[in-house]
Parts: C-alpha cells; sequence; structure tokens
C-alpha cells in the first residue's frame, strides 16, 4: 500500500515536472513575440494584403454573452472580425474581466499574446486601460463609452460611443404614436399619457437617452410626461422589475429602459404594458408588449480600427458612430404592439436627423425650470469636481457628443419627473 | 455461504495519525482521480480533449512572466486574507466576516488617499493609510468579538452581517466619490500623481504585495505555534472551560484574536487598494473572505501548507479563465472543473481520518483466490 501510494506521489511530481516544463518555453518565447509585434505593425503601411494576416485583436468584456450589454459587444467583435475575413486565431475574448486591476492584467496579457489592437467594453475600464497604454505605446487600446481620451493626450488610448440618443429619440416617436393610439381609443385621457423610465443611475448617458426618448415621444404626443425611477446598478433584475411595477402602478402607460436585464421587459409583459427595449429586441420574451428597440452596433468601430491599424492611420481619440455610420440602429417593429403607421413616422424622422433639418436637442422643443436653456457648461472633461467646462449650446441645439463620443446631457428638463435621485 | 454470522460488508474505522507521506498520498491520488474525473466530464460534455485542456490550465497560470507574476499577485492577497481568519479558527470563533473586514480596510485607505491625497506628502499618507486600514478593519472584527464575550452572541451570523454593512458602506462611499457624475464609479484614484500609491519595487508591480504578506506568513507562523498568545488561542480552541480552568481569560482572547484578524484583513484591504487597483469597489474583495475560510480549512490551520492551498485555488481559477478564453468555452464550465477538484480534495480527508475496512471473510477469500 504505502509503495504503491509513493509511487503515484512519485507520479504526481514528475508530472508537476513536466508541467513546468512545458511552461517555461512559451515564457521565454513570448519575449520575441512581443518584440516582433512592434515590426508587423510599422511595416503594415506598405504591404496591406499582407499585413491583414497578421494582425490579431484582443477584445475585453466584462460579463459574458448572459448579459445583453456585453451580448451586443461581443455580436459586433464577431460581426467585424467575420467581415474582415480574420481566422480564429486573429481575434482574443476576455470575458467576466472585473473593473479593477484585473483590466490592466487582462490587457497587458493581450498585449503580449501579440495583439496590435486591445479593446475593452466597459466604462470602469477606461483607467486600467490608459494604465496599459502607457506602458504598450506600440498597442492602440480603444475603450468604449469612456471619457478621458481627448485629455489624456495619449497617441494610443482612444474613446469610442454612438449618438444613441438619436436612436433613443427614433423610439421615442414609436412610444408617442402608440400613446396616441391608446388615447384614440379611449383607454386613458390626453393628459394622462405618462411614460415610466428605469434608469441604472442619474450618469449623463442615461439623462441624454431618457430626455431623447422623451423629446421623440412628446413630438408625436404633446401631451406626454414622464416618471423616471433609477436602480443604482446596471444589472439588477429584481430591482428594475420592481421599478417598472412601481411606475405601472404610479400610472405610467408605456415603460421604457435604461439596464441591461429582461426586468422591465418581462414586469410589461405580466402587465400588459407596452415596452421599448434597449441593446436588442425582446420580441421573443414579450410578444404581447415588444414595440421596438433601439442598440448599438459595434461592428463598424471594430471595422474601423482594424483598418486604421492596417493603413497606418492614426485612430481618433474620439469616435462617435451614427445613424449613417450603422452604428445606431433600431430592431424591427413588432406590428403587434406598435400604432399603426410607426414604421413610417420613424423612417421620416430618420431621413430629417440625416438631412440635419431635425435636432434631437432642439432648443425650442423643452425648457428647464420654464426657460429656454440658451447656454449650458457641460463637464466634458472629466474631473472629480464636475466642473462645466464647454459651452454646448449653439446654433439653436444642445450639441451632444461632439465635444466627446460619450454622452455629456445631463440636464433636468421640464416635464420629466425624477422619483428618486440616490444614485 | 455462512451469511448468518457475518458483520457488514463496509465498515468505517477511525484512523490513527497517520505518517505524513501517507497521508499527502491520499491527497495526490484524490488529485489524480479528479484530473480523471474532470477529463471524462469534459470530453462527455464539450468533446475537447481533455489533456489539452489540461496544458491550457497549466499555461493559464505560467504562460508568461506576466502570468507568473499576477498568480503570485492572486496568491499573496487570497493567502493575506487565509492568514487572517486563522487565528479566530483556530480559536473555534467563526469568523466568515473577513469579506467585509477587507472592504472595510479598503475603503480607509481609498479615503486617506481621496480627502489626504494633496494634503500630505507622500510618506505620511502612505503611514497614514496603513494605520487607518489596519485600525477599520480591527474594529470591524472586534464588534462582533466583544458583543460574543460579553453577550456569547452568535459570531457566525454576527460577522455574516458586517460583510453587509461594509458592503453598503462602500457602495454609499463609492455614490459620494464617483468620477464623473452619476457614473457609479471611482476609478483610479490620484491616477496622475499616484500619491498614497505604495511604492513599486524595481519593474516588479506585485513584488511588495508579495513580500509583505511572505513576511506575514511567517510572523503567523511562529505566533501561532511559538508564542504563549498562540499557545492560548488553541487551547479556548479545544475547550473554553479547559481554558477557564488553566486561568486563561477566555473573554480577552477572542477580543485580542479578533482584533488581531481584523488587522491584518485590514492590510489585505490596504494592499488591494494602495497597492494594486488604486481604487475600491463593493466587490473589490472578490469573494476571497469566504475563499479564504477554505484555504485555513484544507491547511488545517498551518500558514505554511496555507501556502499551497491557496496556490491550488489560484491555479484552478487563473487555469479556468484561461480555458473559457481558448476554448470559447462559458465561463461556468471552467467552474464545473474546479468544483470537481475541490470535491474531490475535500472528500479525500475523509480517507485520512477514517478507514474503510472490508468484511474479514471475503478479504481472505479473495486472496485465497489469488
Amino acid at each position: 500500500m504505502k509503495k504503491f501510494l509513493a509511487m503515484i506521489l512519485a507520479l504526481a511530481m514528475v508530472f508537476a515536472l513536466c508541467a513546468c516544463g512545458n511552461s517555461a518555453a512559451p515564457a521565454e518565447s513570448a519575449a520575441p513575440a512581443e518584440e516582433s509585434a512592434a515590426p508587423v505593425e510599422e511595416s503594415a503601411a506598405p504591404a496591406e494584403e499582407s499585413a491583414a494576416s497578421d494582425i490579431k485583436v484582443g477584445f475585453i468584456f466584462l460579463h459574458d454573452e448572459n448579459s445583453t450589454y456585453d451580448l451586443n459587444f461581443i455580436n459586433g467583435a464577431k460581426e467585424a472580425c467575420a467581415a474582415l475575413g480574420l481566422s480564429e486565431d486573429q481575434f482574443i475574448f476576455r470575458t467576466n474581466i472585473p473593473e479593477g486591476q484585473e483590466c490592466y492584467d487582462a490587457a497587458a496579457e493581450l498585449a503580449d499574446a501579440g495583439c496590435s489592437i486591445v479593446f475593452a467594453d466597459s466604462f470602469g475600464h477606461e483607467d486600467y486601460m490608459i494604465q496599459a497604454a502607457k506602458e504598450f505605446p506600440e498597442v492602440q487600446f480603444c475603450h468604449a463609452t469612456g471619457t478621458k481620451a481627448h485629455t489624456e493626450g495619449l497617441d494610443n488610448f482612444h474613446n469610442a460611443f454612438a449618438s444613441i440618443y438619436e436612436g433613443r429619440f427614433l423610439a421615442g416617436i414609436a412610444a408617442g404614436l402608440k400613446l396616441n393610439e391608446m388615447i384614440e381609443n379611449g383607454e386613458f385621457t390626453a393628459d394622462e399619457a405618462k411614460i415610466g423610465y428605469v434608469g441604472a443611475f442619474t450618469y449623463a448617458e442615461v439623462v441624454s437617452g431618457y430626455t431623447s426618448f422623451f423629446l421623440g415621444a412628446r413630438s408625436v404626443c404633446p401631451t406626454a410626461t414622464m416618471e423616471v425611477t433609477f436602480t443604482g446598478s446596471w444589472y439588477d433584475e429584481t430591482a428594475e422589475k420592481e421599478g417598472a411595477n412601481k411606475l405601472i402602478a404610479n400610472g405610467c402607460k408605456l415603460i421604457s429602459q435604461h439596464a441591461d436585464s429582461m426586468g422591465a421587459p418581462t414586469a410589461c409583459e405580466t402587465a400588459g404594458v407596452p415596452n421599448v427595449s434597449y441593446n436588442g429586441s425582446t420580441v421573443a420574451a414579450c410578444p404581447n408588449t415588444f414595440i421596438v428597440s433601439s442598440r448599438i452596433n459595434w461592428a463598424p468601430y471594430f471595422e474601423y480600427i482594424v483598418n486604421c491599424v492596417l493603413n497606418g492611420e492614426q485612430i481618433a481619440a474620439d469616435w462617435t458612430g451614427t445613424v449613417e455610420t450603422g452604428s445606431v440602429v433600431l430592431t424591427e417593429v413588432n406590428e403587434q404592439a406598435a400604432a399603426a403607421g410607426t414604421v413610417e413616422a420613424i423612417e421620416e424622422a430618420k431621413a430629417a436627423l440625416a438631412d440635419g433639418s431635425l435636432k434631437v436637442f432642439d432648443i425650442t422643443t423643452f425648457t428647464v425650470g420654464g426657460a429656454a436653456l440658451d447656454s449650458y457648461m457641460a463637464d466634458v472633461d472629466t474631473d472629480p469636481a464636475y466642473t462645466g467646462d464647454t459651452e454646448v449650446v449653439a446654433d439653436g441645439y444642445f450639441h451632444e457628443s461632439e465635444f466627446r463620443s460619450a454622452p455629456y446631457f445631463d440636464v433636468q428638463i421640464d416635464g420629466i419627473t425624477l422619483l428618486d435621485q440616490a444614485f | 455461504m455462512n451469511k448468518q454470522n457475518q458483520g457488514p460488508l463496509v465498515h468505517i474505522v477511525k484512523r490513527g495519525a497517520l505518517p505524513w507521506y501517507c497521508a499527502w498520498g491520499i491527497r495526490a491520488a484524490a488529485i489524480v482521480l479528479a484530473l480523471l474525473a474532470c477529463a471524462l466530464v469534459t470530453t462527455l460534455l464539450t468533446g475537447e480533449d481533455p489533456i489539452q485542456i489540461y496544458a491550457t490550465m497549466i499555461k493559464g497560470a505560467f504562460g508568461t512572466t506576466r502570468k507568473v507574476w499576477i498568480l503570485f499577485q492572486n496568491i499573496a492577497i487570497l493567502l493575506c486574507v487565509s492568514l487572517a481568519v486563522t487565528p479566530a479558527f483556530k480559536m473555534r470563533f467563526w469568523n466568515i466576516g473577513g469579506e467585509g473586514q477587507v472592504l472595510i480596510g479598503g475603503l480607509a485607505t481609498a479615503a486617506c488617499m481621496i480627502c489626504l491625497g494633496d494634503k500630505l506628502p507622500n510618506w505620511l499618507l502612505i503611514c497614514t493609510m496603513v494605520a487607518a486600514s489596519i485600525a477599520a478593519g480591527a474594529i470591524w472584527a472586534v464588534i462582533p468579538a466583544i458583543f460574543k464575550a460579553k453577550w456569547n452572541t452568535n459570531e457566525t451570523l454576527f460577522t455574516l452581517m458586517m460583510n453587509y454593512v461594509a458592503t453598503q458602506l462602500v457602495a454609499f462611499f463609492v455614490i459620494l466619490w464617483e468620477v464623473p457624475k452619476g457614473a457609479g464609479k471611482i476609478g483610479i484614484i490620484n491616477q496622475s500623481t499616484e500619491a498614497g500609491w505604495l511604492p513599486q519595487i524595481g519593474d516588479y508591480k506585485y513584488l511588495l504585495n508579495i513580500l509583505i504578506v511572505a513576511a506575514l506568513t511567517i510572523l503567523m507562523y511562529v505566533y501561532l505555534n511559538y508564542s504563549k498568545h498562540g499557545y492560548e488561542i488553541a487551547v479556548v480552541g479545544e475547550s473554553e472551560r479547559t481554558a477557564r480552568y488553566v486561568g486563561i481569560k477566555v473573554e480577552k482572547v477572542i477580543i485580542r484574536t479578533m482584533l488581531l484578524s481584523g488587522a491584518v484583513c485590514g492590510i489585505a484591504g490596504l494592499l488591494l487598494v494602495g497597492g494594486t487597483d488604486h481604487t475600491i469597489t463593493t466587490t473589490i474583495a472578490n469573494g476571497r473572505g469566504f475563499t479564504a475560510v477554505m484555504v485555513s480549512w484544507l491547511a488545517k490551520f498551518n500558514p505554511i501548507f496555507m501556502i499551497f492551498t491557496s496556490f491550488l485555488l489560484v491555479f484552478l481559477d487563473r487555469g479556468a479563465s484561461e480555458i473559457s478564453t481558448v476554448f470559447g468555452l462559458n465561463q461556468s464550465f471552467a467552474d464545473i472543473l474546479t468544483g470537481i477538484i475541490l470535491f474531490f480534495i475535500i472528500g479525500c480527508e475523509f480517507f485520512i481520518s477514517y478507514k474503510i475496512s472490508f468484511r474479514k471473510s471475503a478479504r481472505k477469500e479473495g486472496k485465497a483466490n489469488v
């Protein structure tokens, strides 16, 4: 018995030794790989064709495909990699990377693995990406939803977002038409047309989102008002469900949300209240109440950054996707729940946005504290005191996402009531 | 056969103390069996080659110099929390509040960095951070200890509750200090000035943390095994009445030990916030307060063995994340493998304490046949 155990122990030790031996080799070979990454990039400009097969892209995701937010990025990344003809070993997905030192570690490991572009998808990743960007000047670090690229002054750190407020505005039109239809059907009076909105935090991205959604709805249903509640989390199914139920109990006739779980849509389906969704279609789970959803398609951005690196061009410090770039998209309208003529109305508004005759934050369409918003200093350059530093109202409208890609519209306009502001 | 005069086919007997090599042999066998079980599950569920999966796990932990550093950094932090809870466990005081004590230590560190970052010279700031984090962790741990000592409250529930209070406190301050407004994130504190960042030794980001924890490990080993305090802890743990009988002030020992336990947790918070992450979030402890319970128990409260058990757990975790990356498998699959391996390792402790005896006659017959 003892001999047998001793043998097993010896075997285990041999295994362990083999393991160490094996691992030593890649550790040494990693260094040359890193060095060789730089020449690849330099040679990218003259020899475009061959470079496409050398490029490697690393993606860092906060969660995995179970989160609608990350799923949207993962799908975009897959779509872009397929469109660019990248092979399996030319992109690496790192999922479930928290917003802490782990993000820096993951970014550095991806750079070690020979990636010439590293992308991260969550707001809290930003500072750690900057840290990695300082250390690997030859690697391009791209970050969605961040705010610091334009002030950080690094050549290899870039922010991206999309003018999702335009998508929200278009979705708002669908919501307004639905309210009109319900008023016409005598379900409630015009004065009772109240929208409910479940937000995550009182963050500019959320404020910009619900305001543009509300302005879209009010552009077709002038008596509309809105109530907003916040959950204090980007993903909290229970809190989002409770938030939606609270709004419905308060007399809201239509719900939309800016949070990443199915909480609000399912609450709407149960209560039979129409819902305008975000991040993707929820029609499968909510066939009777889902109207339409706006989302950001990240594939155009991914294609853009890969092409920049292939062609040896500088990636923009702030890149804002629009309806034209195909970054801001609406899902198919669910005819079963939507009002008649929704598709046509959306198309019409989309055309007007494209030719510039329609502005989402047109200062004649909303008031703040009873007065028009003639001037506003937004906190574009992020600082701990939230100092307003840039005049963003000009030519009769609020210039959203023009001075940096991430939204900075954080004004509380009349007609929208915040039920709580704890977060 | 003559069934009437036979005992049960199998019965379980408590073993005497096994020689160390036997005990470790059983553990090694358990790991081999666990790997076989994992291989089976892997092939059945995913169709991937199990050998490749194991190779990937090893590569995930040791593949590059950076990965090795990250591995040791993670071991250091987990070991630090495990060291912290160990004296309490040895005293049979179920401190499952490590999570909260780390968080509150981290919160104190972050508070110093944010509020005093531009007011104090760096060396003084770091001294303040050290003092604040140790004090915060110690206070968080001593509250349940005082209640236990004075009124014999249930320390398991109490320390658990303190975790939630700490998490909510951190959540509150995150909203207070968030940048930009409404983001719900603090971001890296003093990224430009690096005020309050623990110094970096040479090019090695994580070396300081590793050295500090190595020193703590030795100190804790000496404290538990060769000091009067350590002896008192052991006696209180074995039997409170004996302790009272020989004149040990049990209340005093409980409070003193929990102060120590919390203080070391505070240091873990300091290393996380001041040393590596430079931010505070509600999830910064990442469940280590609970994982530490397993590290400590698997190592039988021996700080030196805890190096190996924390290595094992961190290795599994790092390997698991590499598997999900390389094979495109869901993280949950890697967790299944970790679960299987831990099941075998914990299960094998049973075979170290007990042996299974088969019916004697059956054995004799067996031998006769051979």
